[in-house]
């Protein structure tokens, strides 16, 4: 959660304190994606940092590749600069001959930022688990689960009992048991690595970014889609029981209806994620705001508990997102029963 | 700070194209080689573990049925034993009282014969006695009379009928 520990923080801290601490940027910074890994800021004002490779696809330049450490401290690179203030803060642009952003045409950046690095460490390391995992069960046969089966069994289980099965029904579950399975673990995992605030690839904020939630309710929504049967779409252009006069107001609110759902699932997951962040961030704001080590105990002990809270959200959001998005999905392809 | 917010909930292209591929890669990886496995091996265990259920339960359900058998073939082996012990009684029984049945008629038959005989005996006794008498009562009144009474069929008769009413009976 925070990109470095306590007594970096501190250091950091005061270097910004000289110029009064302003605890709004500075939780929106730790919040937001970003190219470059900032672990510290050293007393003389130069920062210790991973430097992650950019990506940039433009129709002019075509394809750029190199390091963020070029473009650090407002550095400019063929062309390219890191907007540090304004409306553009955070992205690269194109400068103009007179040295300005061009801000009509931005390039396209497919860099690998710090949320892509945070991403790709826990789809790693749940590819090693769960591989594993598998390997244990060949070996195990049907004998009762050993050792790491048994802490991971009762959450797949559990998936499959308790999500899967009680929406899904017991007939038509077995398909959408990988997506669920993959979409739980994948928010899970996320979660948690966005929970451990240090060191690197820890303490990214991957769920609480709504790129990724995007993705992840599109999925949701486009499984719907294909698996909704007759019965579904009979339901949104012609739904049993309305007066056909009444249609041109039904469909659309039908419609509406389709793309609300995942947008909650979106936007339930980012919110949720990004909220406890800025809560953690903020008592922990609190002590450069009285400037005071007073007040670090009365922090950490929230901070604490914060983290208690968070973690049980971690596991509940992961668990509401499949959660719904069986339960969408067991709309879609419901028997209709009269 | 409103701005940023902004870039916050607006998502950014090249984020969400790395996200589609590593969760699509994810996910098929994971479904091809993890999940398949896995939840085929937890369905095995559970459809074991059904089937054990299963038929320990009807081997428990034919264990009662045995027992229930069993019972059935002691209860009736007990009412065959009654009855045959009841029927032993009864033939036992009827044997005893036949035996006493046919023990006193014989008993009877023997008694009446015996009274047949002493009848008989008796008859012939008084027969005797009736004759000895008649000659005594002849040689007395032939010696009383002086003999001038003769040995005639017809004082004999007299004599008879004189003796006929004479109850030897009340002796």
């Amino acid at each position: 959660m925070f990109s470095f520990p306590l007594s970096a923080q501190e250091e950091h801290g005061t270097a910004v304190a000289e110029e009064e601490f302003k605890p709004g940027p500075f939780i929106l910074e730790h919040i937001a994606d970003s190219h470059e890994w900032h672990i510290l800021t050293k007393k003389d004002g130069e920062s210790l940092a991973i430097y992650l490779p950019v990506i940039l696809v433009s129709k002019e330049k075509g394809i750029d590749v190199f390091s963020s450490r070029k473009l650090a401290h407002g550095k400019q690179y063929k062309g390219y600069r890191l907007e540090e203030e304004g409306d553009l803060k955070g992205k690269i642009v194109n400068v103009k001959e007179d040295g300005t952003a061009d801000e009509e045409i931005l390039p396209l950046d497919f860099s690998i930022t710090k949320a892509v690095v945070g991403l790709l460490f826990s789809v790693l390391f749940a590819l090693w688990l769960f591989l594993s995992l598998s390997r244990s069960y060949r070996k195990t046969g049907i004998s009762h689960p050993k050792g790491i089966q048994s802490f991971l069994e009762p959450i797949i289980l559990f998936v499959r009992d308790d999500i899967a099965i009680a929406n899904i029904g017991e007939h038509k579950y077995e398909k959408y048991m990988p997506y669920l399975l993959t979409v739980f673990f994948f928010i899970l995992f996320n979660n948690l690595i966005g929970l451990i605030p240090f060191p690197p690839p820890f303490g990214a904020n991957v769920t609480g970014n709504i790129a990724v939630t995007l993705v992840l309710a599109l999925c949701t929504f486009f499984i719907t889609q294909f698996s909704g049967n007759k019965n579904y779409w009979k339901h949104i252009f012609a739904t049993p029981g309305v007066p056909f006069w009444l249609l041109p107001v039904m469909i659309p609110v039908e419609l509406i209806g389709i793309i609300s759902k995942p947008f909650a699932l979106m936007i339930r997951l980012f919110a949720n994620i990004t909220a406890g962040h800025i809560i953690v961030l903020s008592l922990v704001s609190l002590i450069f705001i009285f400037k005071s080590l007073m007040v670090a105990p009365v922090s950490i002990a929230f901070v604490i508990f914060m983290d208690c809270l968070e973690l049980l959200v971690a596991f509940l959001q992961a668990y509401v997102f499949t959660l719904l998005s069986a339960l969408f999905i067991s709309m879609a392809i419901k028997e209709e029963h009269h | 700070m409103v701005l940023l917010m902004n870039s916050l909930v607006s998502p950014a292209i090249g984020l969400v194209f790395w996200t589609t591929i590593i969760f699509l890669l994810f996910f098929f990886i994971l479904k091809k080689f993890a999940w398949k496995p896995i939840l085929n091996a937890v369905k095995a265990r559970d459809e074991m573990i059904k089937g054990s259920l299963a038929s320990a339960e009807k081997a428990r359900k034919e264990m009662a049925k045995l027992q229930s058998d069993n019972e059935a073939i002691l209860k009736k082996a007990r009412e065959e034993r009654e009855g045959i012990l009841k029927e032993a009684r009864d033939v036992r029984d009827k044997l005893i009282a036949e035996a006493k049945g046919r023990a006193s008629e014989e008993a009877d038959k023997l008694v009446e014969k015996a009274r047949a005989g002493i009848e008989r005996e008796k008859a012939i006794a008084l027969a005797d006695i009736r004759e000895q008498v008649a000659n005594l009562s002849v040689d007395i009144a032939s010696k009383l009379l002086g003999e001038r009474l003769k040995q005639t069929g017809e004082q004999q008769k007299l004599i008879d009928n004189y003796l006929k009413d004479v109850d030897f009976n009340k002796n």
